[in-house]
């Protein structure tokens, strides 16, 4: 009478997550904005880039989520600054998701084109995992952190669109293996640019802007070709 | 630590499967998890007794397929599995590329009654 059937499912766990941020992009897409997912582990740089960004773009207003897992300090330093900053807390969860940002973008007004720097929580390992409907990935890794990063967190690496190396005025003091650095990088996403920076003296970020805002003055024509960037990583 | 809400999702995923083929119970999920989706499989055994609580999937059986992940090498074409701090085929020297090999993470069926 009860008997035991096995049911086909073949559904991914992140598929509603997926969906969602299909829709993400959609919307941000149609309002001229370029979402931009910025990655890496805690201390590497990821408000000090955003601020330097910032003194470089042209013709492309910033907007800023800043993800945290407490506080919101970085939320009143760039309000400070006149940057449009929303904040979300995630009291312990380790990364971002789609869901959340598509609450958040709900409660956005975006009255210019420009780009949405979503800071994701300081963690090179779960962030990856997550599309929250980015157009661009972009990872911020360190010469402080070690040349071996791509070869220990390969999915950040290999998922990244932009790659920014940040405290790179501290190179004479380590021991960092830069062809090392860059031969795993290039195993795991051969084209991926990597932009040489300094948070310290402000080197290298007009290099950074010049290439997001020439991905967002693309935005409009790939969209309407239906091409979502994220697809091509699955 | 994020296995919380994904087993949330297993839970309801296999809910919705187990009702839409008319049955009442579901008696095991057959999962399969790539090494680099970032899922932890004991992580999601613990969490998924306490979330199918009161749920069609309540004293259900997890049964978990792990896949390694392979590198494809783009010289003679074998799949191989990295070894630590190094991409180079085994074959041939050349460093592989990723594949999606490995990043898995889907529920592939479940047993209803």
């Amino acid at each position: 009478m009860h008997d035991i059937r096995k049911v086909n499912v073949m559904e991914g766990i992140l598929d509603e997550n997926d969906h969602i941020a299909e829709h993400v992009n959609e919307h941000l897409s149609a309002h001229g904005i370029l979402a931009v997912n910025e990655m890496g582990a805690p201390g590497v740089g990821k408000t000090t880039t955003l601020k330097n960004i910032f003194k470089h773009l042209q013709g492309f207003k910033p907007y800023v989520i800043e993800g945290d897992i407490e506080s919101d300090l970085d939320t009143q330093d760039l309000k400070g600054m006149g940057i449009d900053t929303y904040q979300i807390n995630t009291y312990g969860a380790c990364h971002l998701d789609a869901p959340m940002i598509d609450h958040m973008v709900d409660h956005m007004s975006f009255d210019q084109r420009g780009m949405l720097f979503i800071e994701n929580i300081g963690n090179l390992v779960c962030p990856a995992e997550f599309s929250i409907g980015e157009h661009v990935m972009m990872l911020i890794s360190t010469v402080t952190e070690g040349s071996d990063k791509p070869y220990k967190y390969p999915l950040a690496f290999e998922k990244a669109d932009i790659i920014v190396l940040n405290k790179v005025d501290l190179i004479p003091y380590l021991d960092f293996d830069e062809e090392f650095f860059m031969k795993g990088v290039r195993a795991l996403n051969k084209d991926v640019p990597v932009f040489k920076v300094s948070g310290k003296t402000g080197e290298g970020f007009e290099a950074v802007a010049a290439w997001l805002m020439e991905r967002a003055g693309k935005l409009e024509i790939k969209e309407h070709g239906h091409h979502h960037h994220e697809h091509d990583h699955e | 630590m994020h296995e919380y809400p994904i087993t949330e999702q297993i839970v309801k995923i296999a809910e919705k499967h187990c009702r839409e083929s008319n049955g009442e119970k579901v008696r095991k999920v057959n999962l399969v998890i790539g090494d680099y989706s970032g899922y932890v499989g004991d992580s999601v055994h613990m969490y998924f007794d306490i979330i199918s609580e009161g749920t069609m999937c309540q004293g259900a059986e997890v049964a978990i397929t792990h896949v390694k992940p392979k590198l494809k090498c783009p010289s003679c074409g074998e799949l191989f599995e990295k070894k630590l701090l190094s991409f180079a085929c085994p074959n041939c020297g050349t460093d592989g590329e990723p594949t999606e090999i490995g990043k898995e993470f889907y529920i592939e069926s479940i047993e209803v009654e």
